[in-house]
């Protein structure tokens, strides 16, 4: 079903600009290197920095035959916590895991301060913490891909603090 | 070379491979990512092509019909209005035969404006002589674009051929993508190439018995193009192990239904297709690749066609051409116009609340 195998689904909620883009394709690269099968697909409205974007990234052992919009999503990774409203969890699967960028705890959902550590290694652009690389080390901790194949797509594109953003976060979360 | 790759990327990484003599082009959303990859490579000095970024759509196509008048191997891109911007052009480009290769990332047409999927824009131009092919994931986006100069530049075709992608779900989409690196292509050798050792012209006055004569050797072109397409999918087959066909079918050997499409969208309805047999429906998905010369259809269930796109007060356009081959009655469904999504569970519920005929607009009716 769905392209066979077994197959997860990622949806990112950002702000234009945050670079939810980027995340789900540096996702989708992370798996390739891994020898999965990956898609990553943006979400293109009339964007502009600030206004709330998504974008999505599946993962497979099998090929991907589906490119529609990510309706069911086992994972659901928020940007900033703000944006919390009920499009966000909108079709969670059951066992579905939402993770988000926050100071402080919420209930139910996985909580990191990625602004924090993004800020402490001077990821900041306008005055805004970058958090997109350091987030996809929580996904890493959910072993949807491995914490070193993120570095490597990471390294792929961006400088040594974005990995190390990502090692941070995969370290902060306790499961 | 094995990678992530969008849509577009894997088009601009084909052009590389093929090794073109001329680019001339004009950004457009959501095609500008093409013409942006390949100002990159010419920077960095890995396309030895002649560059000219132009100031229209119209202008594109009309420098790549001089380069390609001249017997060079040229390329350019375009979407949605650019396309018909370029409709005249179109038109020189095959009736002057030449190979000139095109991506075109199908958008929709304004107004409303709208920068998302719609096959309108090309379907529009089908009667335009050049060889339509519509793609449906970036490893194909690849592998088309290479094969389509083969096609193009055979002695026994020389006609244009542009290939579509659906533009954002598969120009933007990231996807595993292998290629070649380097050019399988032979260097084009274009008979009627205006040469100053040998002057002759190109396009002058035709009588109406010449020009009779000329279209109905370009009609013979197109038709003999099928054959070579043939020989260029082997080709690529033995060099890569992906097999393609003009229609590319899925599970459709014992299938009751047939669910016939173009692009994303036969893809997806083949996830649908897998979820209904596990059902006990036996469903076939029949993905048009070939659109212009239309190709053999023959299937013996009932067909569904999708159209994204649509001919005011005629129907969808596959499902005209899909009625005219076969004479069989058809349940044609529009779908997805202006980038709609469309998931696999739509096409589920295509299928079961589909009817031997009729039409529909789905998610409106």
């Amino acid at each position: 079903m769905r392209g066979g195998g077994e197959l997860i689904e990622i949806r990112f909620h950002a702000r234009g600009g945050q670079g939810a883009v980027t995340a789900a394709r540096l996702l989708a690269q992370a798996a390739f290197m891994e020898g999965k099968h990956s898609t990553a697909i943006p979400f293109f409205g009339a964007e502009r920095r600030g206004a709330p974007v998504v974008s999505f990234c599946r993962v497979s052992d099998e090929p991907i035959k589906i490119s529609s919009a990510v309706c069911e999503p086992d994972f659901v990774v928020v940007f900033d916590a703000r944006l919390i409203n009920a499009d966000v969890i909108k079709g969670l699967k059951k066992d579905g895991t939402v993770i988000i960028n926050s100071q402080v705890k919420v209930n139910g959902f996985i909580s990191v301060d990625a602004s924090g550590i993004a800020r402490s290694l001077g990821l900041v652009r306008d005055n805004i913490p970058m958090v997109n690389t350091a987030m996809l080390g929580a996904l890493a901790r959910f072993e949807i891909v491995s914490l070193k194949s993120v570095k490597s797509a990471i390294k792929e594109t961006f400088d040594e603090r974005n990995a190390i953003a990502a090692e941070q976060v995969y370290r902060e979360i306790i499961l | 070379m094995k990678l992530i790759a969008t849509g577009n990327e894997a088009v601009a990484y084909a052009v590389l491979d093929a090794s073109p003599d001329f680019i001339a082009a004009y950004p457009i959303t959501p095609q500008t990512t093409i013409v942006e990859a390949l100002a990159k490579f010419k920077e960095s000095g890995k396309l030895k092509a002649t560059y000219i970024p132009v100031e229209s759509e119209h202008s594109a196509l009309s420098a790549c019909i001089g380069a390609g008048s001249m017997g060079k191997r040229t390329f350019t891109a375009t979407s949605s209005q650019g396309l018909l911007y370029m409709a005249e052009m179109l038109h020189w480009a095959s009736n002057a035969r030449l190979p000139i290769v095109m991506a075109n990332v199908n958008r929709a047409l304004a107004p409303g404006w709208n920068l998302w999927a719609d096959l309108s824009d090309s379907l529009s131009q089908r009667d335009a002589g050049w060889l339509q092919l519509y793609v449906s994931t970036v490893q194909e986006a690849y592998d088309t674009i290479l094969m389509a100069y083969r096609i193009s530049e055979d002695p026994n075709v020389l006609l244009p051929v542009m290939v579509n992608l659906e533009g954002f779900v598969l120009s933007h989409s990231a996807q595993p993508l292998e290629t070649l690196e380097g050019c399988y292509l032979e260097p084009l050798d274009l008979p009627h190439r205006l040469d100053t050792g040998t002057p002759h012209t190109l396009g002058n006055v035709a009588s109406p018995n010449d020009y009779f004569k000329l279209r109905r050797d370009a009609e013979n072109a197109a038709r003999k193009s099928a054959k070579v397409t043939r020989k260029a999918e082997k080709e690529l087959f033995e060099l890569t192990g992906r097999a393609y066909r003009p229609v590319m079918e899925y599970r459709c050997d014992d299938a009751d239904v047939i669910i016939a499409a173009m692009g994303v969208f036969a893809r997806e309805a083949e996830a649908a297709c897998d979820i209904l047999r596990d059902k006990g429906v036996k469903v076939g998905v029949a993905r048009v690749r070939q659109f212009r010369p239309f190709p053999e259809f023959d299937f013996d269930g009932r067909l569904i066609v999708i159209d994204r796109d649509y001919s005011y007060g005629c129907g969808g356009i596959l499902a005209q051409e899909i009625r005219a081959r076969t004479g069989k009655p058809v349940y044609s469904v529009i779908a997805g116009l202006g980038g709609q999504d469309m998931t696999y569970k739509d096409f589920v519920k295509i299928v079961i609340e589909s009817r031997e005929e009729g039409e529909r607009w789905w998610g409106i009716d």
